[in-house]
């Protein structure tokens, strides 16, 4: 048995305040890292991030199995050090990665691409190796008072998972940034100072580097540098286009663009039969996508008539005077076309305050004061959480292109989770309608098809499962140059209804896709296309083999659900390798390359999960050259693997039930972690206690499956009950649901390396490189199996990992398998 | 249980005796010099010899039969059997590699796309071969261009024969197209810095019209300007990826048609059970 009293002398004290420090830091800057790659890049690499802090920690494991001695000697020097130098990469690294000419809109053409991917993880990743070092320094220095530093660790790391989303009401992102520079610097400071020693004199100059840090770091290379092909600066190239207004906020850097000289004019799919041009417009952006834009509008003066030869016009030629919920109110537009229809009563919804402030006051005036207007009520709420919540029924809720909702306040909406595309929410909307009603949802034209034919079969199996016998008699499909509207109704379409539509086709020059009773003479007449495919896949959807005709459409277009809500994501393996052949001729622009990103992280991790997992191991044979080297043992290996690989599983599918409660993926990734961090770190305290045991990893495992079946069946009822609350109620209420699974879930590591502890000592770092490895890995893998198979089969598979981890406790049969 | 855990750690001690920190840091960043190293050793070896216009010329005809080999493949899509001879031969001539900035130039005669700048691309060589030959030009043709870029779509249809007109919206990049044509002896062709919106009313109506320029819809005043009998091709998608072209005819008695294009043979469904 390893001896407990530690070697070294116990005049030093633990710099306890500099550990929470440091942790709080770190995971702000995971948090932050999430902001600020949605707005330089896409979102896509949310993943990525997540993956990155559990690279750092896993190299770190490989450091202190070589730093070994030294620490007894030069803890402080080493602390301080680490401390100093993860205050410099935070910043540092940001900035250089920025300097990588990584474009993922090229990473299908350029071979380039997928090593400056590689270094841009690596870089990356460097700040998160220091702050690692720095626990684990501490925790290996002060073994006895191991739970104490333990402690402050997860204390600081939950306070830094919230206090970076409270930090980000009001510091820009990059200022943020600067801000964490500072801490691991203030860390260091206090690390010396509070430790005592001959080096005291140096923690002064270490809080003036602090101090100044956010100062020093100024000029152009500390400039975020959005990628040139994004939304926003595409368009700051318009000669004459200048920013005029920003601001941020966790939800999003919105930034307000005009431009004089040649106008926005954004009319998505407007006909080109429209005889009047939009008026003069704001553009605004959100992470410098997301592009809305806020219309000139006086109510006196001139209509504006563009917004009848949109696509999303139709719903208004069907319904007289409606009251209307418009959802993505955004710049306004839709609530402008609701005035120009003279509806009888609006409600804009909008999810981000400070975009509806920005209609509401700054630009009130250029907006013709839209929502201080007696027929519209602004309501900044999150539009599941609203529709849900009850109160009036509507005669139209009105959606159109809203893609800004989540896709670009996104961290962690990689690959486009959206709620407000699925079954339930269709069946939300349909209950909130009054009889006649419409839903009229407009999207984007693609092709080939594949969007608007995966909203439609989403819409055919929400009226299925709201025992609508034939779904068909309900719905409408109309496409124009650019974009697709479809229509359900709370009822079927009349025959006055259907010639409206075919006239409102017609006067357009829009297409007709679906009505009932429509006969293969109406579709594909004014934008032609080869075949009439979109009429003929939405028959097909309409039919009895329509099931067999989703899995024989090439691109994924399966009806999305709250379980697996990924609406935007088309991919098929077979499709990719198709179109990759077809490249030379223009294959890959049919392709949407977020998947791609995700399976080149994937294999990323993989690579370097080979390259750590038996670092270890080679360094404990180095280092014990005359003792007996330590020998792999397969128990350990499938225990400690599947623990990694169950906790990201459990942890991330937990991220998105959240996201639908919390109405923000920001919010819920920073809830969601401080819980799991805080919780399984008690959890992981208390776990001594069960050691006794034979195996006793049965007892949180079994705690485990209770809780998140018990979770799987009760999360989606309670949330809905209760999402009226306020928000601040909503996180306290999130963190108590955490507890009693994170609890359990910190226990199996602890309890396992103390066992391995007690028997095979020289095991521990690799088990640590094992875990380190499995999470970065299962963070990813998570995904991929969420967009294949749901969230509930990631939950179970993460169920059956944990009994895996519980068979395999190691010492519980035969020492070494 | 603080000491149950606590009974973890020793174990960690005495291991990597004599390894200093600072030399295991330095492996961290040396790990990214090789990479970068192999990265630079995939890129193409430059053409550093004197006859790069040489070795150049090969390179584009090379490019230049495989586009060609490809039309047929696409003809149901497209409605060509091939390229017209006249595309082909242009696109053989037109020296892609004087139109895209120096650190892409080796790329130039690869069929892809390639960055030029300011957020702007240049259109992989099949879709620039694809959109001219729908635009079906005539020696003598008028022809807009909305979105000038690099001005290698402009300077096709210029060898092509027809008098070209491009609008470029940013201001740096219709200067240095302007010189950039102009150096190489294009002199058919008219340039402009400003709003392709409302076209080039001085000069139309125009037989053909190409709207390169990122635009959320079809703007009606150019189909106005467009000549009965004449076509205009806008191609939508995202930088680097074309997802289909929008072709627009006006027919003699000025009824106007729209078609949605793909470029490539591509059936969204698998065939049977």
């Amino acid at each position: 048995m390893a001896p407990l009293n530690s070697p070294f002398d116990d005049s030093l004290r633990p710099p306890l305040l500099s550990v929470a420090l440091i942790s709080a830091a770190a995971v702000g800057y995971q948090v932050l890292l999430l902001r600020l790659f949605s707005i330089i890049q896409w979102h896509h690499f949310a993943y990525m991030i997540i993956s990155l802090a559990l690279l750092g920690y896993g190299v770190s494991g490989t450091f202190l199995a070589l730093a070994g001695e030294q620490v007894g000697r030069r803890f402080r020097d080493l602390f301080a050090f680490n401390a100093a130098l993860f205050g410099a990469a935070v910043p540092g690294c940001f900035f250089l990665a920025q300097r990588i000419p990584l474009n993922p809109l090229e990473l299908l053409w350029d071979p380039l691409q997928p090593l400056y991917l590689a270094l841009l993880y690596l870089l990356l990743a460097v700040p998160f190796l220091f702050a690692a070092n720095c626990i684990g320094l501490t925790l290996y220095r002060f073994r006895r008072l191991m739970g104490r530093t333990y402690g402050s660790d997860l204390l600081g790391a939950g306070t830094g998972a919230l206090g970076m989303v409270g930090l980000l009401f009001w510091l820009a992102p990059v200022d943020a940034l600067k801000a964490l520079g500072a801490a691991g610097f203030a860390a260091a400071a206090l690390s010396l100072l509070t430790g005592g020693g001959t080096r005291r004199w140096l923690a002064g100059p270490l809080f003036l580097a602090a101090g100044l840090l956010p100062f020093l770091l100024a000029g152009p290379f500390t400039e975020l540098k959005p990628s040139p092909y994004k939304g926003l600066s595409q368009a700051l190239q318009v000669s004459g286009a200048r920013i005029v207004d920003e601001r941020s906020g966790p939800l999003g850097l919105l930034t307000v663009v005009e431009s004089p000289r040649v106008p926005f004019r954004h009319a998505p799919g407007l006909s080109f039969l429209n005889p009047s041009e939009p008026p003069e417009q704001l553009g605004v952006f959100t992470d410098g996508g997301g592009f809305t834009v806020i219309n000139r509008y006086d109510p006196g003066g001139e209509a504006p008539r563009y917004l009848d030869f949109l696509t999303s016009a139709l719903p208004y030629h069907l319904l007289r005077r409606p009251s209307v919920l418009v959802i993505g109110a955004g710049g306004g537009t839709d609530v402008l076309q609701a005035v120009f229809f003279q509806a009888r009563r609006i409600d804009a919804l909008e999810v981000n305050a400070q975009m509806a402030a920005l209609i509401k006051e700054d630009y009130a005036a250029f907006s013709g004061r839209l929502y201080d207007r007696q027929d519209v009520r602004l309501h900044v709420a999150e539009a599941r959480g609203f529709v849900g919540g009850g109160g009036v029924a509507y005669d139209l809720i009105q959606m159109a292109l809203v893609d800004s909702f989540g896709a670009a306040s996104a961290g962690l909406h990689a690959l486009n989770e959206s709620y407000l595309y699925t079954t339930e929410a269709m069946e939300r909307y349909l209950a909130r309608l009054n009889p006649g009603g419409l839903v009229s949802i407009t999207r984007w034209l693609k092709l080939p098809p594949r969007d608007s034919l995966k909203l439609f079969a989403t819409a055919v199996q929400a009226l299925g499962r709201m025992g609508v016998a034939k779904p068909g008699r309900q719905l409408a499909l109309i496409r124009g140059g650019k974009t697709t509207t479809l229509l359900i109704k709370n009822g079927a379409f009349s025959g006055p209804e259907i010639i409206a539509i075919k006239r409102f086709s017609r006067e357009r020059a829009f297409d007709v896709v679906y009505f009932p009773g429509i006969t293969p003479a109406d579709p594909n007449r004014y934008h032609l296309l080869e075949r009439p495919l979109f009429f003929e896949s939405a028959i097909s959807l309409l039919g009895p083999a329509g099931e067999d005709f989703i899995d024989r459409y090439k691109y994924d277009i399966r009806p999305v659900t709250d379980d697996r809500p990924y609406f935007f994501n088309f991919f098929k393996w077979p499709l990719f390798i198709e179109l990759y052949a077809l490249r030379g001729r223009g294959g890959f622009g049919l392709l949407e390359w977020g998947y791609l990103v995700l399976a080149l992280i994937l294999l990323q991790a993989i690579v370097f999960a080979l390259v750590l997992i038996p670092l270890p191991l080679w360094a404990g044979r180095r280092a014990k050259k005359a003792e007996r080297p330590p020998r792999p043992s397969m128990r350990v290996l499938i225990y400690f693997l599947s623990l990694g690989f169950a906790f990201l599983f459990v942890e991330m599918a937990f991220i998105q039930k959240f996201i639908l409660f919390l109405a923000s993926p920001v919010y819920a990734a920073a809830v969601v972690l401080c819980g799991f961090l805080v919780f399984a770190g008690l959890g992981s305290l208390f776990s001594g206690r069960l050691l006794s045991s034979a195996n006793p990893s049965l007892y949180p495992v079994v705690g485990i499956a209770v809780v998140v079946v018990a979770y799987l069946f009760l999360l989606p009822s309670l949330f809905q009950w209760l999402t009226t609350l306020a928000l601040a109620a909503k996180f306290a209420l999130s963190l108590l649901l955490i507890a009693p699974l994170a609890f359990p879930m910190g226990m199996p590591f602890p309890l396992g390396l103390a066992r391995l502890g007690e028997e095979r000592p020289g095991l521990i770092p690799w088990a640590w490189a094992i875990n380190g490895c499995a999470s970065v890995l299962g963070a990813v893998i998570a995904a991929l199996l969420a967009i294949e198979f749901g969230f509930t089969a990631v939950i179970v598979m993460a169920v059956g990992f944990y009994i895996l981890a519980c068979w395999t406790f190691p010492g519980s049969a035969a020492d070494g398998i | 249980m603080q000491n149950r855990l606590a009974k973890s750690f020793p174990s960690i001690r005495a291991r990597g005796r004599g390894r200093r920190l600072t030399g295991w840091l330095w492996c961290g960043f040396d790990s990214r010099c090789l990479l970068v190293l192999a990265g630079l050793s995939l890129a193409v070896g430059s053409p550093f010899t004197a006859n790069a216009q040489e070795y150049y010329a090969k390179a584009r005809q090379e490019l230049v039969d495989t586009i060609a080999s490809m039309a047929a493949e696409t003809q149901r899509e497209t409605g060509r059997k091939a390229f017209s001879e006249a595309v082909i031969k242009v696109m053989a001539e037109v020296p892609r590699h004087e139109f895209v900035p120096e650190n892409v130039r080796d790329l130039a005669y690869r069929n892809r796309p390639l960055p030029i700048g300011y957020g702007q691309t240049i259109s992989q060589p099949y879709i620039v071969a694809l959109m001219t030959d729908l635009l079906d030009v005539q020696i003598g043709s008028k022809v807009l261009e909305v979105g000038t870029g690099s001005g290698y779509q402009a300077a096709i249809l210029a060898e092509l024969g027809a008098k070209v007109f491009t609008i470029e919206i940013i201001e740096p990049l219709g200067q240095l197209a302007k010189e950039r044509l102009k150096r190489l002896g294009y002199g058919n062709v008219k340039t402009r810095v400003g709003d392709g919106y409302y076209g080039w009313k001085e000069h139309a109506p125009f037989d053909a019209i190409i709207v390169t320029a990122a635009a959320s819809h079809v703007p009606p005043p150019l189909v106005r300007q467009l000549k009965p009998g004449g076509r205009m091709v806008a191609p939508v998608g995202e930088r680097f990826l074309v997802q289909y072209l929008t072709m627009v005819e006006k027919s003699v008695d000025g009824g106007v048609t729209l078609r949605h294009i793909l470029p490539v043979r591509f059936v969204p469904l698998t065939g049977g059970h």
